[in-house]
C-alpha cells in the first residue's frame, strides 16, 4: 500500500492505495467517486476520461501513484467549479447536455461532457469539426453523436450570445 | 473490469537513477511512459514482470530541440506536442502527420513518441484478455506454441503498428539509448528485427531518451497515410511514410517509402528510386512514375490475418494509400486518411 496525495475537485486528498491501481480504481473504488465509468477499462472507450491539470485523459491507464502532483478534476466537481467561479446551478456543458436530450443510458457522459469542457475552456468558440475532433476519444453507443455535438454547439451559442 | 497484475512502482527522478533499476530489474523490469500501451498490455497479462520504471519525473526527456545536426525530441513528448511542433512539421511533416493520427485525443496527451517507437507489436488474437487466450489456446508470443496466423508458423509474425515508426525511418532517425554506463546512437533501421514477439534490437536495461531526425532544407516533401476503421482511436490497418527530396527544379534526387501494419517490422518498398529519382513532380513522368510505385508496392507488401481487418482489402488498399500519399507529399500536403 501507498499512501497517495491527490488533489482531486480542489481538495487535497490522502488515500492508501497498492502501487498497480488506476487513477480510476483509486477514484471509483477508494474515495467513491463514481462518475467516472469504468467501460472497457484498456483505453477505448473514453468513459473513464477525467481532466489532469485541465486536459483530458483516461484514467483507466493512469497509474494512481502518477496523477500525485496534478489538479484532477472528475464530473463530480464541475458543477461545484462553476460555482466557485460565481456561475450558478450546473456548468453550462451539463445544461446544454440536459437541454439538448444528449443522452441516452448516460454512461458516456461524464467523459464527454468533461472532454467538452476542456475543448471550450481552451476555445471558447470551436467549429464542428474541432468539436468532432475533441471529442473523437469518447465513444457513445446509444446517441448516434448527433444530439451530442448540438449541446455543445448550443453551449458556443449562448456564451457568444452573453459576450454581446 | 480488467486488474492489473500487482507490481512495485519505482518512481526514478534522474535518468541515472532509471537505468540502475532497470540495470537491477532487467527482464523484470518494464518501463512506463504515457502507459497507453503497457497498461492495456499488462491488463491483458502479456508481461511478467515484478517492476514498473516510471520515467515521468524524470525532467528534460520531453523537449523539442534545434540542434546543428538535427531535431531532437526526448522520449517522453506527448504525441500531441510533436504533432503540434512548428519545428517538426516544417523540417520532419511526415512525422508531424503520422504523431496527428495516432489514436485520439487522450492517448495523444498522454502517450509519448518514446513509447510509441517502442510498442509492442500487435496481433489480433493475442491484443485480448487471458480468459480469452485461454479459452482459445495460447500463442507463440505468450505462453503458447502455435501460431493462429500462419499455421504450423514457427515465429510470431505480430505486427508492428506504431504510426511514427515508418516516419522515422523514411527520415533516416536515430534512437539515443542510454544505460548505467553508455550511450548509443542507432539508426532506427537497426532497431527492428523480425520477430513479432520482440520486434526490437534493445534490450532490457536501456532506455530510449531521444529521438534525433536529420535536418532537412526546404524542398524536402513528406507525408503519411493511414488507413483505420474509425477516423479516431484505431491502430492502423495500413501506414504508409512518403520522403520526396527535390533539387532546385522541383526535380526528385532522393525518395524512401515505408509502410507499417503488415509484418513484425516496418517494411521498406524497395526500388522505388529507380521509378522516381531524376522526375519533376507535377508531370505525367510523375504521374506515371508514382503508378509504378504504387504497383511495386502492391507486388511486395502481403498483409497478413495477424491484425483486424481483411487482408485482402487491406492489399488492395496498399496502392491507393501509396499512391495518395506520395501525390499529398508532392504538394505539400497530406496526411491522408479517409475522414
Ligand atoms: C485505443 C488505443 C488506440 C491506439 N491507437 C494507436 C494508433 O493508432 N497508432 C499507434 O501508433 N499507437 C496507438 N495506440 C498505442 C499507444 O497509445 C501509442 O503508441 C503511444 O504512443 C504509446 O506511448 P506511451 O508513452 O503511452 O507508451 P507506454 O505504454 O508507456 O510504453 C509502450 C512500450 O514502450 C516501452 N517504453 C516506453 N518508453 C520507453 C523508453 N523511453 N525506453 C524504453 N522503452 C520504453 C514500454 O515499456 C512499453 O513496452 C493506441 C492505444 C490505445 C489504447
Ligand atoms: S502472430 Fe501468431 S504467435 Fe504472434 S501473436 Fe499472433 S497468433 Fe500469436
Ligand atoms: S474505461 Fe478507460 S477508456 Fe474505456
Ligand atoms: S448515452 Fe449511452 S453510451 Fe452514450
Amino acid at each position: 500500500m501507498h499512501v497517495l496525495t491527490l488533489r482531486i475537485n480542489g481538495d487535497c486528498l490522502k488515500v492508501a492505495a497498492p502501487a498497480h491501481w488506476t487513477l480510476l480504481e483509486v477514484l471509483r473504488y477508494e474515495l467513491g467517486l463514481t462518475g467516472s465509468k469504468q467501460g472497457c477499462d484498456k483505453g477505448d472507450c473514453g468513459a473513464c476520461t477525467v481532466l489532469v491539470d485541465g486536459k483530458p485523459r483516461l484514467s483507466c491507464l493512469v497509474l494512481g501513484s502518477l496523477a500525485e502532483g496534478y489538479e484532477i478534476t472528475t464530473i463530480e466537481g464541475l458543477m461545484p467549479a462553476h460555482l466557485c467561479a460565481g456561475g450558478e446551478g450546473a456548468d453550462p456543458v451539463q445544461d446544454a447536455f440536459d437541454r439538448c436530450g444528449a443522452l441516452q443510458c448516460g454512461f458516456c457522459q461524464p467523459g464527454m461532457m468533461l472532454s467538452a469542457r476542456a475543448l471550450l475552456n481552451e476555445n471558447p468558440s470551436p467549429t464542428r469539426s474541432e468539436i468532432n475532433q475533441a471529442l473523437s476519444g469518447n465513444l457513445c453507443r446509444c446517441t448516434g453523436y448527433t444530439q451530442i455535438l448540438q449541446a455543445v454547439e448550443s453551449c458556443v451559442a449562448d456564451a457568444v450570445g452573453e459576450d454581446r | 473490469m480488467l486488474r492489473l497484475p500487482a507490481f512495485e512502482l519505482a518512481q526514478p527522478e534522474t535518468i541515472e537513477a532509471a537505468c540502475a533499476l532497470f540495470a537491477e530489474h532487467g527482464e523484470r523490469a518494464m518501463i512506463v511512459a504515457g502507459g497507453t500501451d503497457l497498461l492495456p498490455n499488462l491488463k491483458h497479462e502479456l508481461y511478467d514482470i515484478d517492476v514498473v520504471i516510471a520515467l515521468a519525473g524524470i525532467p528534460a526527456l520531453d523537449d523539442i530541440e534545434m540542434q546543428g545536426h538535427g531535431l531532437s525530441i526526448g522520449a517522453m513528448t506527448p504525441l500531441a506536442r510533436v504533432a503540434a511542433s512548428p519545428d517538426v512539421r516544417s523540417h520532419a511533416p511526415a512525422l508531424a502527420q503520422a504523431a496527428s493520427l495516432v489514436a485520439g485525443p487522450q492517448h495523444r496527451t498522454m502517450g509519448t513518441l518514446g513509447g510509441n517507437v517502442m510498442l509492442d507489436t500487435r496481433c489480433q488474437w493475442i491484443n485480448q484478455s487471458h480468459f480469452w487466450r485461454q479459452a482459445l489456446g495460447y500463442c507463440l508470443k505468450k505462453d503458447g506454441s502455435v501460431c493462429h496466423v500462419v499455421e504450423g508458423g514457427k515465429k510470431c509474425v505480430a505486427a508492428a503498428s506504431n504510426d511514427s515508426a515508418p516516419a522515422l525511418m523514411s527520415l533516416g532517425a536515430k534512437l539515443v539509448f542510454t544505460t548505467t554506463d553508455a550511450e548509443r546512437s542507432l539508426p532506427i533501421e537497426d532497431l527492428w528485427v523480425s520477430d513479432g514477439i520482440y520486434n526490437k534490437s534493445s534490450k532490457p536495461g536501456e532506455i530510449l531518451t531521444r529521438i534525433v531526425v536529420p535536418l532537412s532544407d526546404s524542398r524536402h516533401r513528406g507525408a503519411y497515410g493511414k488507413l483505420r476503421d474509425r477516423g479516431s482511436i484505431d491502430f492502423p490497418l495500413l501506414g504508409c511514410a512518403v520522403r520526396l527530396d527535390l533539387d532546385d527544379e522541383g526535380i526528385i534526387s532522393d525518395c524512401d517509402l515505408v509502410m507499417v501494419a503488415l509484418q513484425a517490422r516496418p517494411t521498406r518498398v524497395k526500388k522505388i528510386a529507380e521509378s522516381l529519382n531524376g522526375v519533376r513532380i507535377g508531370t505525367p513522368e510523375f504521374e506515371a512514375a508514382v503508378e509504378e510505385v504504387a504497383r511495386r508496392a502492391h507486388k511486395q507488401c502481403k498483409p497478413l490475418d495477424n491484425i483486424p481487418g481483411d487482408m485482402d482489402y487491406r492489399r488492395r488498399m496498399i496502392p491507393v494509400y501509396v499512391r495518395r500519399t506520395l501525390l499529398a507529399a508532392a504538394e505539400g500536403g497530406g496526411p491522408v486518411h479517409h475522414i
